[in-house]
């Protein structure tokens, strides 16, 4: 019985292993594709992420505030000229170690239309908590059509929205490993993928209007030109004023403003596992006692 | 249920209810006393393990219902305001996601044991055609609710299994219209499906309620496959069967735990968290991990049949393969249960497992390359395993010598000769 235990306990393992296979592309193919590429489709991103340690990743994953300040100040300063927030509030900016008075001032900061007043007029005033973070174009057909027909995506969940393939047995480890931060490691992989030439094949499947970038999840090349450079936002604690430190910063901040809920759901987990461990081995000894006398 | 009622109501109250309405009763003789063969191995806590996820994903399902807004202008961002704003939001939305994955690892399993153990055969064919209903009440309510978040795999899921239905001649595009309200997946569909998402996990609560009762009608199967024939045969459901439940969900509720609060978004794909949008397909539109078998089926058909076309043909085999189901009880021709005591069966029992792995698998794959003609022959045995080996090897094949009883079994495996003691003492007397 034991061992049909473990059969059927294999069989189970069995049936889940074509889940990550729904994400997960030949990755032998892959390879062969960013290398090659002549011949069949290219297999996109041509390049895998580079793996990042991260604060926020494990079973005991914490934020790092200074870094999700300055990511904030990353996204404030460059990225927010294109791409909204939509989803985040002012309110939540105190997650980040920010006062209540610190939140008020950097919401009024802001301009928000509101509306309709007595007179049935829109007007503008200064934002408060509240608010969410207004998007900087009043529409997608808008957005696209000042950015060169691609529309920059919203940042409130595309950390959670972007992962390359992980491949056949990577996503099994996976599962062990806990990694669920596919999104900010390609993030700061998009960022800090730009200025190397393209491959003489691919060069010439590259639309004008647009950049090289072997890391892009969906083409050889994107809409998006490098969007950040070296010293181009001022850091007052101390860190490198670099786009390898600004990627990961942003890439940081823009996890939290997609699971703002993140450590608070693995400390509750761990609570949650010692309790569940706990009393199955409760029910073990019980059940051994009930069974005892038992042959069966 | 079956037999003597052993329930003794307490006086007064109860004694006065039991003249009136015997609920007491009926859950006394359905949980405690019921008799369960004592030979039952963990593979046999699946049951209750459903039970419990049947429960798990009514309560959260109905406390996101709400906050949850069915409207294609407000359903993203109200699951987003379930995720942020709402108390343990987060934590309800994970559990329910997470919950319908882990509802089908563990029918997956259950319906295997069924297999393995022969439960669909004499006298319990019925208990088995109400299992398939189940199963396919339960896929329904999956692909309606993985809509409602209103993301791009929702959306495009959404159309390409509704798509499925125009495969019909004649009815086909009627059927399609009346389902999306519509012409193509919009608010109208997504008012529906979450009407018809709150409806039918109710709808699999009756259904499970005639299971366990057609189950309590002939009692469980039992590893041995041996009818129970003596009350040594078996112990009272409370407290060996239900302790033994409540550690096997305890076990699965820790699997549960890890995925809900570590990965949660593992089992799902990345495109859900784009909103729905209907002038941009996806790369690749893949279904939930559970469909996947079923979408290889699907795909394994690219030529016509006669008058039957590739499309139509798909559609056909996908839903044979469930139908099929249906008439296990009566294809199977041997009149062994238990696998144990099969041994080519066990083989071939063995084989088909791997076969539905790796139609999982293809399902995962693009309809490109090799993978349509691979599909096509995990498909083609899947039906032969069903349709030619059961019919076949019932009648072929020379079964291992079964044990007289489940207790003579039972002794042998543990390797005396005594009077099975304890098997109707009470436990609270046990060292």
């Amino acid at each position: 019985m034991k061992q049909l235990l473990l059969k059927a306990l294999f069989a189970g393992a069995l049936l889940i292993l074509p889940l990550g296979t729904a994400q997960a592309q030949d990755e032998a193919g892959h390879e062969a594709a960013a290398e090659e590429g002549h011949g069949e489709t290219p297999h996109y991103p041509l390049k895998r992420p580079q793996q990042l340690d991260w604060s926020f990743a494990g079973p005991f994953g914490h934020w790092d505030l200074g870094q999700l300040q300055r990511g904030l100040k990353v996204y404030r300063e460059a990225c927010s000229i294109c791409h909204g927030m939509r989803l985040v509030a002012f309110r939540n900016l105190e997650d980040l170690g920010y006062s209540e008075e610190q939140v008020k001032a950097f919401a009024a900061e802001y301009t928000i239309q509101d509306g309709p007043n007595g007179d049935g007029e829109m007007f503008e005033r200064p934002g408060i908590p509240s608010d969410y973070f207004p998007s900087p174009f009043p529409n997608p057909e808008a957005a696209a059509a000042a950015n060169n027909g691609a529309a920059p995506p919203d940042f409130s969940l595309l950390a959670k929205a972007r992962a390359v393939e992980r491949g056949f047995p990577t996503f099994v480890f996976d599962l062990f490993s806990q990694y669920q931060e596919a999104g900010p490691d390609y993030i700061h992989a998009l960022l800090t993928g730009y200025g190397e030439e393209p491959p003489e094949h691919i060069a010439e499947s590259i639309q004008p209007g647009t950049y090289y970038n072997p890391y892009f999840i969906s083409g050889p090349a994107l809409a998006m030109p490098p969007p950040i450079s070296d010293d181009q936002v001022e850091y007052t604690d101390g860190s490198p004023q670099t786009v390898e430190q600004y990627s990961r910063d942003v890439a940081a901040f823009m996890m939290w403003a997609a699971e703002p809920h993140l450590t608070e759901r693995k400390a509750t987990g761990f609570v949650v596992m010692i309790f569940l461990v706990v009393f199955a081995g409760m029910l073990f000894v019980v059940k051994g006692r009930v069974w005892a006398n038992t042959p069966h | 249920m079956s037999g003597h009622s052993s329930y003794v109501p307490s006086k007064g109250f109860m004694q006065w209810l039991d003249a009136r309405l015997p609920l007491p009763r009926l859950l006394y003789d359905s949980f405690v006393a019921y008799p369960v063969p004592r030979n039952l191995n963990y593979a046999y806590t699946f049951g209750g393990i459903l039970s419990l996820f049947l429960v798990v994903q009514i309560l959260t399902g109905v406390v996101l219902a709400m906050h949850y807004a069915a409207a294609s202008g407000l359903a993203f961002t109200s699951v987003e305001r379930i995720m942020r704003d709402v108390n343990w939001g987060w934590l309800l939305r994970y559990m329910h996601a997470n919950g319908a994955s882990f509802f089908f690892v563990a029918v997956y399993l259950h319906i295997f044991r069924g297999l393995y153990y022969g439960s669909y055969k004499a006298p319990r064919e019925v208990l088995w055609i109400l299992g398939v209903i189940i199963f396919l009440l339960m896929m329904a309510t999956a692909f309606m609710g993985y809509v409602l978040p209103w993301g791009q795999m929702s959306f495009w899921g959404a159309t390409v299994i509704t798509g499925f239905f125009t495969a019909f001649p004649l009815i086909g595009d009627p059927i399609q219209q009346l389902l999306l309200g519509g012409f193509a997946v919009d608010n109208a569909t997504l008012n529906r499906f979450f009407s018809l998402h709150y409806l039918l996990p109710f709808m699999i609560a009756g259904v499970v309620i005639l299971h366990v009762w057609a189950l309590h009608v002939t009692g469980q199967t039992n590893p041995t496959g041996v009818e129970v024939k003596s009350s040594k045969d078996t112990v009272p459901f409370t407290p060996h069967a239900t302790i033994k439940d409540g550690f096997a969900m305890m076990v699965f509720l820790i699997a549960f735990a890890y995925m809900v609060f570590y990965l949660p978004n593992y089992l799902g794909h990345p495109d859900n968290y784009i909103e729905a949008n209907p002038l941009k397909t996806p790369a690749h539109i893949v279904p939930e991990w559970y469909f996947l078998p079923f979408y290889a089926m699907l795909r394994a058909i690219t030529f016509n049949i006669g008058p039957i076309d590739s499309k139509l043909g798909g559609v056909l085999v996908m839903f044979g393969s469930i139908l099929v189901l249906f008439f296990l009880p009566w294809l199977d021709t041997s009149r062994i249960r238990s696998t144990a005591f099969r041994p080519i069966y066990k083989i071939f029992f063995w084989i088909l497992v791997a076969d539905c792995v790796f139609l999982g698998w293809l399902g995962s794959k693009p309809a490109e390359g090799i993978y349509p003609a691979l599909s096509l022959a995990g498909t083609i045995y899947y039906f032969g395993h069903f349709l030619i080996v059961l019919p076949v090897l019932g009648l072929v094949e020379t079964p291992k010598k079964l044990p007289g009883s489940i207790t003579e079994a039972v002794l042998a495996k543990n390797g005396g000769g005594q009077t099975p003691a304890g098997a109707t003492a009470a436990p609270e007397t046990k060292g």
